[in-house]
């Protein structure tokens, strides 16, 4: 009964993206001019799509919601970005790269395409360094290496602690240079509304314009979303503000599946939350776990004298120190995934050894003295100098005197909208890159690796695939939207959307909603689940939504720029995700990797996987408002790799 | 670092859009905490307004963490407020005392006219932006990463003049308006970047064009520019930029 078809290339997994290029269909240069491709999102999946296809001449139409795409939240990556060049000669390989990312999404990502994802990974660097990235280098001239969580090897480039900012101005500079020539047309400050579907493929986009408030139709012969990841269901996370999930939602509306939704990363790394009026938690990159301790005292009262500010913690000597991370995972130590280091955090806390001054006592250090001791404060400075700065502006402590105080946050979404290999979604013409996807981490994503997915996609994968799809569409005419009864119906239903919003009058602003549903979804559906909690949680959030629709209050009006009726659209979006997310984290009845179920646990405190009854990935269809979605299963066989536990103890 | 609270006076610029005229509107707040940012403080205020009936203050933020761009208030007088090396979403409310008046202002600058309240229109920035800062290579066909060893020098100086963020603040200080660190900014990374060098002059040569075409002012060396700047870029880059440009000029 299954509708799904990866459309994984026939062949050896080393071959087979050879294979599938020297067999695709492509598009004749002549053709190219004839055909409009949308793109959603300037990150670096969007940016780097919309700047190679326009380099290939394709006409693209690129749209944000900030006011410029170099702004996209990619910008905010800070540790780094995988590749397999091997520089450092410590024995990495593109199959090493292939297999941790494999084991690190505890065997529940698609091996081809993971494998595809590694091979392409050297390519990223070379056009980072050919577009004038400043990439740390040794005194030599060559390019620098650290290492991050899961890998035994130094595979992982920086630019000091902004990676992203500047692998993201890179794909931002090729966009502008695409922008200046007239081949891509930039609409900042535009927000995705709905997609437009034509005859079964998709066909366009309706948005809104942020200033004006008006709402216009937009043709293309493709439709890209890289809209990014959904995390700030959960209200409080490292995402920016805007970021959002809505994009993805309405494509999950129009026919396209949400897969892994439960899938959630929770970092271990950022700065502890300290109050109600909190508005997100900054995250201090997983690069600082190379030189960074993490420890917790040994004695309760230790924990609580630090908390209540009696005991310093640069005071207690080494031998009242817990290094948890060290003592339960000895080959790896505080190099662990982030799934595992986030849970032994919550471990040491729920047992009371929290070190924050927080109404939930929650929170752990991250020393540098050790590394500074090592290395000398000129060389810790050189390689985190811009986050032990972020670090003492927020919360007034230096890092270079007192250890770091950290907890883990949500960060990052593994699930996403299901795609095939050519990254298309089950509506045909619809694409989904970048973190917007679901396709590579499976339940746990390695630190540095998605950069390197959200680029791989966007520079050398679909650049290729989508020509695979707009072979067949160069007989298709460009379509007026104003004379067209599917875009005047889409047009419709989106005013129809925010008059209901503007019409509720209600109460309560949208944060409060926001805000009530994020407590939920992170007591219930955050680092640690069980039926139980799962299952009121799906009641909770259909109460939330009912009181939105009913009590929600938007000042102004919709036309012009009003950013509650802006975030009012999200939010009522994100509802609808959190209880999918709720629905597909119980439907899992195994732990893996980030999902953690408190029914299934090893001995030693450890996810416990269900390979029989749950080697597939979970793709969602919608049914319609109030029905139930139905699943389908595409199972995941692995023929390169043994599956096995993950085990971080020995190497 | 205990947070205690404090009460202050806000005085907010409002101006309902690009062509109404605007004017300040005062506000007080109780018991904001001094660990909280300036932009959640702005959110305390902008939840108050809501619960009121009335329309919120508009100013553009996202990442919330010093390196999107997007925050952009005048805060007391100077762009990002009192602190120095930050943004405003970095801005802390200890930085403030029990009973202050806060003036909060747009960027004000010809280049950047007010959208409302305190979002500005920076598309100028991406004007100059599509004129000539980037190096012209296509995906795909670039020779190997460690092919052309870079000096860590220079590789550090070009990440120094990479971090600008464009938040604009440096044109919003500039008595004569002028893009100049912002532009040098690009110019000078990529200059000193071999894969940069090959256009460097004609770079510097049509950013400047577009610049100077879009009403910027010239740079008068004031620094004032440098000192605002949330991420410390150097007036030595805008020293670099006129080298490019003079040599363009001389090149014809
Ligand atoms: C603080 C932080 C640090 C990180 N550090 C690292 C790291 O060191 N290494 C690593 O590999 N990964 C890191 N990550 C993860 C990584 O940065 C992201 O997963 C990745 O950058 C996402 O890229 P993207 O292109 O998919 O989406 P984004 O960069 O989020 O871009 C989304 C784009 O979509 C647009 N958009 C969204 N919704 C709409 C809509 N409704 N209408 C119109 N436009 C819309 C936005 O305007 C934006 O242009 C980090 C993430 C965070 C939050
Ligand atoms: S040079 Fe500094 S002040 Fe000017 S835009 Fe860049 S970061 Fe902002
Ligand atoms: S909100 Fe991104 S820099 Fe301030």
């Amino acid at each position: 009964m299954t509708k799904l078809n990866s459309k994984i290339p026939e062949g050896k997994l080393k071959d087979k993206w050879s294979n599938y290029k020297a067999h695709q269909n492509l598009v004749n240069p002549a053709n190219k001019r004839k055909i409009d491709i949308i793109v959603v999102g300037t990150g670096l999946a969007g940016g780097a799509a919309a700047a190679s296809l326009a380099e290939l001449g394709f006409k693209v139409k690129n749209f944000c919601y900030q006011d410029s795409p170099r702004r996209a939240h990619s910008i905010a990556a800070q540790g780094g970005i995988n590749a397999a060049k091997n520089y450092p000669n410590d024995g990495d390989t593109v199959y090493r790269l292939f297999y941790d990312t494999i084991k690190g999404g505890d065997y529940r990502s698609r091996e081809a395409n993971v494998y595809r994802l590694a091979e392409v990974s050297n390519s990223i660097i070379d056009q980072g360094v050919a577009q004038g990235i400043p990439f740390a280098r040794e005194y030599g001239g060559l390019l620098a290496n650290r290492s991050f969580g899961g890998a035994l090897v130094s595979r992982t480039f920086y630019a000091r602690g902004q990676t992203g900012q500047q692998l993201l101005l890179g794909a931002y500079s090729a966009l502008s240079r695409q922008i200046g020539l007239g081949n891509v047309t930039m609409y900042s400050r535009t927000e995705l509304m709905d997609i437009v579907i034509v005859d079964g493929k998709a066909r366009g986009i309706v948005t809104r314009n942020l200033i004006t408030g008006k709402i216009e139709s937009h043709f293309g012969h493709a439709v890209v979303l890289a809209t990014g990841g959904y995390g700030n269901t959960f209200f409080l996370s490292t995402n920016a503000m805007g970021s959002n999930g809505s994009a993805a939602w309405k494509a999950y509306k129009k026919g396209a599946f949400f897969a892994n939704p439960s899938f959630v990363q929770i970092h271990p790394t950022a700065i502890p939350q300290h109050g109600e009026f909190q508005s997100k938690l900054t995250l201090m990159s997983e690069s600082l776990r190379n030189d960074g301790r993490i420890w917790v005292p040994k004695k309760l009262e230790d924990a609580k004298a630090i908390r209540e500010g009696k005991l310093k913690p640069e005071d207690l000597p080494d031998e009242d120190r817990d290094f948890y991370l060290e003592r339960r995972y000895p080959a790896f130590g505080n190099l662990v995934p982030r799934d595992v280091a986030a849970r032994a955090a919550k471990e040491r806390t729920d047992k009371g050894y929290g070190i924050e001054n927080n109404p939930t006592k929650e929170g752990v250090f991250l020393d540098f003295k050790y590394a500074i001791e090592r290395l000398g404060k000129d060389a810790i400075e050189e390689k985190y100098g811009n986050l032990f700065q972020m670090y003492e502006k927020i919360t007034a402590d230096d890092p270079y005197k007192t250890p770091m105080k950290i907890f883990p946050a949500i960060h990052y979404t593994m699930g996403g909208i299901w795609v095939d290999y050519e990254l298309q979604t089950t509506v045909p013409g619809l694409f989904v890159a970048g973190e917007a996807n679901f396709s590579d981490h499976g339940a746990n994503r390695l630190g540095a690796s998605a950069l390197m997915q959200g680029l791989a996609d966007g520079y050398f994968v679909l650049p290729y695939t989508i020509q695979n799809y707009l072979a067949y569409e160069i007989g298709t005419e460009r379509m007026n939207p104003a004379e067209h009864e599917e875009f005047k119906k889409a047009e419709k239903d989106v005013e129809a959307l925010i008059d209901k919003l503007m019409s509720i009058k209600g109460t309560k602003s949208v944060d409060y909603f926001h805000k009530k549903l994020g407590k939920v979804m992170w007591n219930n559906v955050g680092m640690e689940r069980n039926e139980k909690g799962l299952k009121e949680a799906i009641e909770k959030i259909q109460e939330i939504k009912k009181e939105f629709w009913s009590d929600l209050k938007i000042p102004g009006e919709k036309n012009s720029l009003n950013v509650e009726l802006e975030k009012a659209n999200r939010v009522a979006d994100f509802i609808e995700i959190g209880e999918l997310m709720a629905r597909d984290a119980l439907n899992r009845d195994e732990s893996c990797g980030g999902h953690f179920r408190s029914e299934h646990i090893t001995e030693d405190g450890e996810a416990k996987r269900n390979d029989k009854d749950f080697m597939y990935v979970a793709a969602w269809e919608y049914k319609g408002e109030n029905e139930e979605p139905v699943l389908h299963k595409e199972p995941l066989s692995y023929e390169e790799i043994e599956v096995k536990t993950r085990n971080y103890k020995t190497a | 670092m205990s947070a205690k609270t404090i009460n202050i006076k806000l005085k907010v610029w409002r101006q309902k859009d690009a062509n109404s005229k605007g004017g300040f509107e005062d506000y007080q707040l109780e018991n904001i905490s001094t660990a909280s940012s300036f932009l959640e403080m702005m959110d305390v205020l902008n939840e108050k307004l809501v619960n009121e009936n009335k329309e919120p203050v508009a100013f553009d933020h996202d990442c919330r963490e010093g390196i999107c761009g997007m925050c952009s208030m005048f805060i007391n007088g100077r762009a990002h407020g009192p602190d120095t090396l930050v943004t405003t979403c970095q801005l802390h409310m200890r930085t403030f005392k029990d009973g202050e008046t806060i003036v909060i202002e747009p960027w004000r600058t010809g280049g950047f006219p007010v959208i409302k309240d305190l979002m500005v229109d920076r598309t100028a920035y991406e004007k100059i932006m599509q004129a000539g800062g980037f190096v012209s290579v296509n995906t795909g066909g670039v020779p190997d990463a460690n092919a052309i060893p870079i000096p860590k020098h220079d590789a550090d100086e070009a990440m120094d003049a990479a971090s600008c963020i464009g938040c604009g603040a440096c044109v919003a200080t500039c008595k004569n308006s002028s893009a100049m660190l912002f532009v040098a900014a690009k110019v000078s990374q990529l200059a000193l970047l071999p894969q940069g060098r090959v256009e460097a002059s004609k770079r510097a040569k049509n950013m400047v064009a577009v610049m100077d075409e879009l009403g910027f002012g010239n740079c008068s060396n004031t620094g004032a520019c440098e000192m605002e700047c949330p991420k410390g870029i150097s007036l030595a880059h805008i020293a670099r930029l006129n080298r490019e440009f003079l040599s363009a000029n001389i090149k014809g």
